[in-house]
């Protein structure tokens, strides 16, 4: 028994050890879902599964999307349309009668790639800022023909009569059993997305995104390539149109939007494009954010997009990226512990530095503001008032929102906020009074 | 070494008023290496670019290997046979140098539409890609990302790309371009041994390159070519050396 277990691990480890690293760490993700069933008795219950169904779903549209962005180097911006296709494709055919996986799933992913195909022939032609435009406009042009779709819910959306049959049952109706569905779905996606990208295929698609020039100096032709990644990819965002449909039994045009387009391109970005577990990484971190956040706020998006910001600005490489720099220092798990601290050290200090420099051109500048008199400085400064007070009332208002009985650091939180602008504002006051006495 | 491989006929191109090419015709003949020189702004690279299919011609006709390809796109000649390099290094810089050459090779053996099977340890591409390394002497680097070689050694990898698609004509555009003298030298000698075995076209500004190497030479001036012959002949040709020089013939 202990030989048989020991032999077990020993078999494990060596398969482990087989692993690139960016499947080491997909396998451990998936791992972690896997066990999410098991936590959810103890935190949040199905809800803690319905998140992660929701993270999976959109991890499988992110990899379909590193397809494109990481590989092939073409941004669609309309690729959340292939969540909407997917959806109403199966959500069409349960309405008729036909919501078996037998008919449902091979709908989903038949009407996405056709769509691809029609507008990836003229939007692969193009490149950069063309491309974006051209697949924004295509999964615009999408949305509006589900508005428009009136047997079917137009605006409304279109409510699924239940989930889809699998050989004749209500199998995935189970929370556990869908919850594992969509896992399994990832996981598959995981596999043929990075073995697609080492392939010869995945080879002539990431030499064009490096060097169009040298591929066709060597006898490819782009066309062809991109345009089959694109079919590839789009159909895959067919299959978590496919499971998110399921998932809330619904479909409305608001999945084509090029909002949901945008989220799914800043999945990647966070995640870090280049690798495949990325766009995992991604998906997880942003619903996450999204999730915690939306409970603070209804502005959530607001610190969002500055955080999106700063990943740009300081990891370019997204999450993955900074993991990847780190794994290059060969870094023991305390020694990266002990690097963390000394940055968010260094960082406080920076930051306590910045406010001083801050504080201290602040009352330069209003003793210059004293000093002068112009006009348009006025009504700069009139202006910036006027954006100081809505950020005050911003404040207030979150604090409002949060409550009295909300944790103590979230009020903290808002009440810094609301200090902060207030000193300023008082500052600007003074600086505005000294002015006018003169 | 009789049969030519290569001709353009009346070749013309003009960027707006500006003759680039200006009425071409050559003659490249099989196994030989013609050098092709002119001072900066000949139109050197326009006509390998019109050669290799980068830039379509406005008038004439290119035949290689006896088909009329004026009008085929740059991977339809690179598949005829056609491998350039680039004046300015084109190599893929997130690759290594062996799948740099591994992937000129796979565009000539089978089909790129395989999505499952992995290309990394495919023996077919990373033999002769291998085989292509070595007569470049870039063996050693073979594991290396082509983004963070020497410049020297990007020049090498250029030739031993062109070198894996079993080329029939061999177009190189400035081969020593931007490499410091030893490494020139070097170069020089590694091309020396790759000119019996391969029909090329040389541009180049390095003299001491040309005269090395080349079996015949053409000497284009403002899109025309002056004279076309053996070294000697062009050495002592006037209007070459008016050209170069900058006097009256």
């Amino acid at each position: 028994m202990a030989r048989a277990v020991r032999f077990a691990i020993d078999a494990a480890a060596n398969a482990l050890r087989a692993l690139s690293f960016d499947q080491r760490m997909a396998a451990g993700l998936f791992a972690a879902m896997a066990l999410l069933p098991l936590l959810s008795p103890v935190f949040g219950g199905s809800y803690l599964l319905l998140v992660g169904e929701r993270a999976m779903i959109f991890a499988i549209a992110a990899i379909s999307l590193e397809l494109l962005i990481g590989a092939g180097g073409l941004v669609s911006f309309g690729h959340a349309a292939f969540l909407g296709i997917g959806a109403y494709a199966a959500g069409i055919a349960a309405s008729h009668g036909l919501g078996t996986l037998s008919v449902a799933l091979p709908a989903a992913l038949a009407a996405s790639a056709l769509f691809a195909a029609l507008t990836g022939a003229i939007a692969v032609r193009t490149r950069g800022v063309y491309f974006i435009m051209i697949t924004l406009a295509f999964g615009q042009m999408a949305y509006f023909v589900a508005i428009s779709l009136a047997p079917y819910g137009g605006d409304d959306g279109l409510t699924w009569p239940g989930r889809t049959l699998v050989l004749g049952t209500r199998l995935l109706e189970s929370r556990t059993a869908f919850f594992y569905a969509t896992l399994v779905f990832a996981a598959a996606t995981y596999v043929l997305v990075s073995r697609l990208i080492a392939s010869r295929f995945g080879r002539v698609l990431r030499g064009l995104t490096d060097s169009e020039t040298r591929m066709q100096a060597i006898g490819f032709a782009p066309y062809p390539y991109r345009l089959a990644a694109y079919i590839i990819a789009c159909t895959i965002c067919g299959l978590a149109g496919f499971l998110l449909g399921n998932q809330v039994e619904f479909v409305s045009p608001a999945y084509m939007h090029w909002q949901r387009s945008g989220e799914l391109i800043v999945m990647v970005l966070l995640g870090g494009t280049g690798t495949v577990y990325g766009p995992i990484v991604g998906a997880l971190a942003f619903l996450m954010l999204e999730e915690t956040l939306s409970r603070l706020t209804e502005h959530w998006k607001a610190i969002v997009g500055p955080l999106l910001v700063l990943v740009v600005l300081f990891a370019k490489g997204g999450i993955a990226g900074a993991i990847e720099a780190w794994r290059r220092r060969k870094m023991t798990p305390a020694q990266l512990l002990a690097e963390l601290g000394r940055r968010a050290r260094e960082a406080i200090a920076r930051a306590g530095h910045f406010v001083r420099e801050v504080t201290a051109a602040s009352r330069q500048f209003a003793r210059r503001l004293a000093a002068s008199g112009s006009a348009r400085l006025r009504q700069w400064v009139a202006v910036l008032r006027r954006w100081l007070d809505a950020l005050i009332l911003l404040a207030r208002r979150g604090a409002a929102e949060v409550g009295i009985r909300a944790e103590p650091w979230k009020r903290a939180l808002w009440r810094l906020l609301e200090s902060v602008v207030l000193s300023a504002e008082r500052g600007i006051a003074a600086a505005l009074d000294r002015w006018r006495r003169r | 070494m009789s049969k030519a491989i290569l001709h353009l006929r009346h070749l013309s191109k003009s960027f707006g008023a500006l003759k680039v090419t200006d009425a071409v015709d050559l003659e490249i003949l099989a196994g030989e290496t013609h050098a092709i020189i002119g001072p900066n702004g000949a139109g050197k690279t326009t006509l390998v670019n019109q050669i290799s299919g980068a830039v379509a011609p406005d008038a004439g006709r290119i035949m290689f290997d006896g088909r009329d390809v004026t009008a085929l796109p740059m991977p339809a000649r690179a598949h005829l046979g056609l491998a350039r390099s680039f004046q300015i290094t084109q190599v893929l810089p997130r690759f290594t140098v062996l799948e740099n050459v591994a992937l000129a090779v796979q565009a000539c053996s089978g089909s790129s539409f395989r999505f499952w099977q992995p290309a990394g340890p495919e023996d077919a591409l990373n033999a002769p890609a291998e085989k292509a390394l070595q007569v470049a002497e870039l063996a050693s680097r073979a594991h290396t990302l082509a983004g963070s070689l020497s410049h020297g050694e990007k020049r090498r990898l250029e030739l031993a790309i062109a070198l894996a698609q079993a080329p029939k004509l061999l177009l190189l555009d400035e081969p020593t371009a931007g490499a410091g003298a030893e490494e020139t030298r070097h170069l020089i000698g590694t091309l020396n041994g790759l000119k019996r075995q391969y029909t090329i076209i040389l541009i180049e500004h390095d003299m001491q390159a040309v005269f090395a190497l080349a079996d015949r030479i053409s000497v284009l001036v403002e899109g025309r070519i002056i004279a076309t012959g053996c070294p000697q002949a062009v050495r002592t040709n006037p209007r070459v050396r008016a050209a170069y020089l900058g006097e009256a013939a």
